[in-house]
C-alpha cells in the first residue's frame, strides 16, 4: 500500500518545549491527490506542512515522512531538503503579503527560482516566467514582472506565490490558508486555479483549511485534527456525511451556511497544551464522553471494517456515532 | 449631567423610527494621485457615491462587501467620524455630525465594536477597568455600584467573573471580543455596531459569538449594523443586508430574500462564491475590484458582470424599488421582483 503513495507521514510528533503541538500523526497522500488538513488555531494544522518543509524553527520532530523517491523528509540533511524544495514539494503560504519579499521585484523572485532549480539562463528565464504569469491568470504579465509585491493587489500576490510554487513543477504542493486573507470571490479564483493547475501537471495538494465547505468543494480526502492528533480521516464524502467522531460533526454544526438560523455553539475551548487530558483530548468537551475517556486514549479505528487500506475512513473515539 | 436612569428616551426622534437614515452620501477623500508622491495636486477618491440606507429602531442591518467596497468609510459616516461630502446623514432625523458634536447623547447611545478587539482594549488595564470606564465616562451606576454592574456584564457576555481582574493579554481571542461587546453594552446604547466581530476566528469560537451576540440583540431590542464580508454570518445574524460594491449599494432588503433569489449579478455573484457543501465550485467572476480613481462607465459592476448589456457600458444605474421591500441598482435585475 505504500508505494502508490507519493508521501506517507507515520508518528509524526512535534514537541516544543514541554508542549505535545503533534501527537503521532499518520497520513498518506497518493499521486495526483487533495488532501485537506481541518481543525480549528492549535490543532497542528500548519506544524504539519511547515515539519514537511523542514521549516520547523526550535521544535524537536520524531517520526518520518516517506516521500517517493526522495526518504524521509524529517531526516535528510539541510542541503539535500534545499534541492528538493520547489523541486520536489513547495508552498503557499496564508499571506503572500509577507511571503514576497518586498525589496525584489516579483519577477525577480521567480526567475530566481527558475534559474536556481532548472538552470535556466537569464533570458529563458524570463520567457518563462510569463508563461507561468499567463497561466496563473495575470493579466499583461510582461509588465506585472517589475512590479513590486506592494504594488499588487492581495489576490494577485496570491497568484504570484501559486506561479513561484508551482514554477519547477512539483509533485506536490503545501497551501496553507492559502485564501483565508482573500475576498470570498478572489477566494474561489485563487482555489480554482491551485486545483486546476495542480490536476494538469498530476500533483498532489495539501491544503491547510479551516473552512470544512470549502474543504468538501475542493479535496478527495479530510484529515480533522484535534489538539495535535488525527481524530478522523478518509474520503472528504465519508468524513462530512458519515462522520463518526463528535468532534467532527461539531466542527461541521459550527458552519454557518447562508439561510441557516439554527446555530448551536459548543460549549468551552480547547485545552492549553499543559492541561491536556490524559486519555481522548477532546473528552472535556465531549457531549458524548465515557469514563473511559478521560484515561484512555481511542486508538484509530476503521470505520468500515470490511474495506482495509491506508486511504479509508478511520476516527479515533470510544463512543462513536 | 447626573445620572441618566432611561437610556433610551433621550434625543428627539422625528418621524418615523428610522435610527438612521443616509439619503444620496457621497465620501470624497481628496488624496494625491497614486505614484506621485512629491505633489500638492489631489485627486478625488469617492470612497462613497450616492449611499441610500435607512436603519429602523430595533432592526439588524448586514453590510456586505469585499474589500475596496466602502463598508468602513459607510461605518465612518454612520459613526460620525468623517463628515459626508455630499447628501445627508441622519441620526433620528439630526445630521450625524450635530447630534455628535453636542453633548454625550450620541457616543452613549451608539456603541461600537471594533474588528481588532484586541487593538481596541489598552493593554496595561484590567478588564475590570475596561468596562468600568465607559460606566464612569457616562455616569451610569453611582460609583459604589460599578463593581457589580461590571460583573453582570461580564455574566452577559458569558465571561467568568473572575476575568475582571485579568488583563487583555491572558484571554483567548473569542474571550477578547467578548470583553470589547461588554464595554459596548456598558453605556446602555440602543445602537450597536459592529465591524467584522466574527471574522478571523475558530468556527466553534465564531458560533459562540454570533449566538450571543443574536441573543443579546433579541433580548435588549439593540438596533445592529453588523459588517461583514460572509454571507453565511448575515443571514444568521441579520433581517436586512445591504451589499455594497465601489461605494454604491448595490442591493438591499430583507436578507433570507435577497440571498435566496439575488437581483444584482454582484450579489449572485458573492452568493455563489460563498462555500457550500459538496457543491461544485461555482465559475468565479473575472478581474478584481476596479481601482475607486478609474471607476467603470456606466455600471460600475459592468466590466465583471456576466449579464452586462450594451447599455450597461453606457448608463449608470442608480439605487431603485425592487417590489416592496427591496431594492437594487440593475437595468437588467435576474430576479422578477415578486416575493
Amino acid at each position: 500500500m505504500t508505494h502508490t503513495n507519493l508521501l506517507t507521514v507515520s508518528d509524526l510528533t512535534v514537541h516544543r518545549g514541554a508542549a505535545k503541538i503533534l501527537d503521532r500523526v499518520n497520513l498518506s497522500i497518493a499521486k495526483g491527490e487533495t488532501l485537506a488538513l481541518v481543525g480549528e488555531s492549535g490543532a497542528g494544522k500548519s506544524t504539519i506542512a511547515t515539519a514537511l518543509m523542514q521549516l520547523l524553527d526550535g521544535a524537536e520532530v520524531e517520526g518520518r515522512a516517506e516521500l517517493q523517491e526522495a526518504g524521509d523528509l524529517l531526516s535528510l540533511p539541510a542541503r539535500q531538503m534545499v534541492k528538493l524544495r520547489g523541486r520536489r514539494l513547495s508552498m503557499i503560504f496564508q499571506d503572500a503579503g509577507a511571503a514576497l519579499n518586498p525589496a525584489y521585484t516579483v519577477g525577480r523572485q521567480l526567475t530566481t527560482t527558475l534559474r536556481r532549480n532548472l538552470g535556466l539562463t537569464r533570458s529563458a528565464a524570463h520567457a518563462k516566467a510569463i508563461e507561468l504569469f499567463t497561466s496563473v491568470g495575470i493579466n499583461d504579465a510582461e509588465a506585472r514582472l517589475s512590479a513590486f509585491p506592494h504594488q499588487l493587489s492581495g489576490g494577485m500576490q496570491q497568484r504570484v506565490m501559486v506561479a513561484i510554487a508551482l514554477a519547477c513543477n512539483p509533485d506536490l504542493l503545501l497551501a496553507d490558508e492559502p485564501t483565508s486573507a482573500l475576498d470570498v470571490t478572489i477566494q474561489a479564483q485563487i482555489i480554482r486555479l491551485i486545483l486546476s493547475l495542480t490536476r494538469e501537471r498530476g500533483a498532489s495538494c495539501i491544503f491547510v483549511l479551516h473552512d470544512l465547505a470549502l474543504a468538501s468543494q475542493s479535496c478527495d480526502r479530510i484529515v480533522v485534527l484535534y489538539a495535535g492528533q488525527v481524530v478522523e480521516s478518509g474520503p472528504a464524502r465519508d468524513v462530512l456525511t458519515h462522520h463518526r467522531h463528535p468532534y467532527t460533526r461539531q466542527l461541521e454544526s459550527c458552519v454557518v451556511e447562508i439561510g441557516r438560523h439554527d446555530l448551536v455553539a459548543p460549549e468551552g475551548a480547547v485545552p492549553p497544551h499543559d492541561q491536556m487530558p490524559k486519555g481522548c483530548r477532546f473528552a472535556t468537551r465531549c457531549p458524548r464522553a465515557l469514563d473511559r475517556c478521560a484515561v484512555e486514549a481511542p486508538p484509530l479505528t476503521p470505520a468500515n471494517p470490511a474495506r482495509t487500506g491506508a486511504l479509508d475512513h478511520v476516527f479515533a473515539c470510544w463512543n462513536p456515532e | 449631567m447626573n445620572a441618566l436612569p432611561e437610556p433610551k428616551a433621550q434625543t428627539a426622534p422625528t418621524p418615523g423610527a428610522a435610527v438612521f437614515e443616509l439619503i444620496e452620501v457621497e465620501k470624497t477623500f481628496q488624496i494625491r494621485p497614486p505614484g506621485r508622491r512629491f505633489t500638492r495636486e489631489t485627486v478625488g477618491l469617492k470612497a462613497l457615491d450616492g449611499v441610500r440606507l435607512r436603519v429602523d429602531k430595533g432592526t439588524s442591518l448586514a453590510l456586505v462587501g469585499e474589500s475596496g467596497s466602502g463598508k468602513s468609510t459607510l461605518l465612518r459616516v454612520l459613526l460620525g467620524l468623517d463628515a459626508p461630502t455630499g447628501g445627508r446623514a441622519l441620526y433620528h432625523g439630526r445630521p450625524i455630525r450635530e447630534a455628535r458634536a453636542i453633548g454625550r447623547d450620541f457616543a452613549r447611545d451608539v456603541a461600537m465594536v471594533y474588528q481588532d478587539a484586541r487593538g481596541s482594549l489598552d493593554p496595561r488595564m484590567t478588564i475590570e477597568a475596561l468596562i468600568a470606564e465607559p460606566l464612569r465616562h457616562f455616569n451610569i451606576v453611582p460609583k459604589d455600584q460599578i463593581k457589580s454592574r461590571v460583573a453582570e456584564l461580564l455574566n452577559r457576555v458569558g465571561l467568568p467573573t473572575d476575568a475582571a481582574r485579568r488583563y487583555p493579554a491572558g484571554l483567548s481571542g473569542g474571550q477578547v471580543r467578548r470583553v470589547a461587546i461588554a464595554r459596548a453594552l456598558a453605556s446602555e446604547p440602543s445602537v450597536l455596531v459592529a465591524d467584522e466581530a466574527v471574522s478571523g476566528l475558530d468556527v466553534s469560537t465564531q458560533a459562540q459569538l454570533l449566538t450571543l451576540l443574536r441573543r443579546l440583540q433579541k433580548d435588549m431590542g439593540l438596533t445592529l449594523v453588523f459588517i461583514t464580508h460572509d454571507l453565511g454570518v448575515a443571514s444568521y445574524l441579520c433581517e436586512e443586508i445591504a451589499i455594497m460594491y465601489l461605494g454604491r449599494i448595490v442591493e438591499t432588503g430583507p436578507t433570507d430574500a435577497v440571498l435566496n433569489a439575488p437581483a444584482h449579478p454582484y450579489a449572485a455573484a458573492l452568493r455563489a462564491a460563498a462555500p457550500r457543501f459538496f457543491e461544485p465550485m461555482p465559475d468565479p467572476l473575472p478581474g478584481e475590484i476596479p481601482s475607486p480613481l478609474d471607476l467603470p462607465k456606466g455600471c460600475r459592476f459592468s466590466t465583471r458582470c456576466p449579464a452586462a448589456q450594451p447599455d450597461c457600458q453606457t448608463r449608470d444605474p442608480q439605487l431603485g424599488r425592487f417590489g416592496p421591500a427591496r431594492a437594487v441598482a440593475c437595468f437588467h435585475p435576474l430576479a422578477s421582483p415578486e416575493t
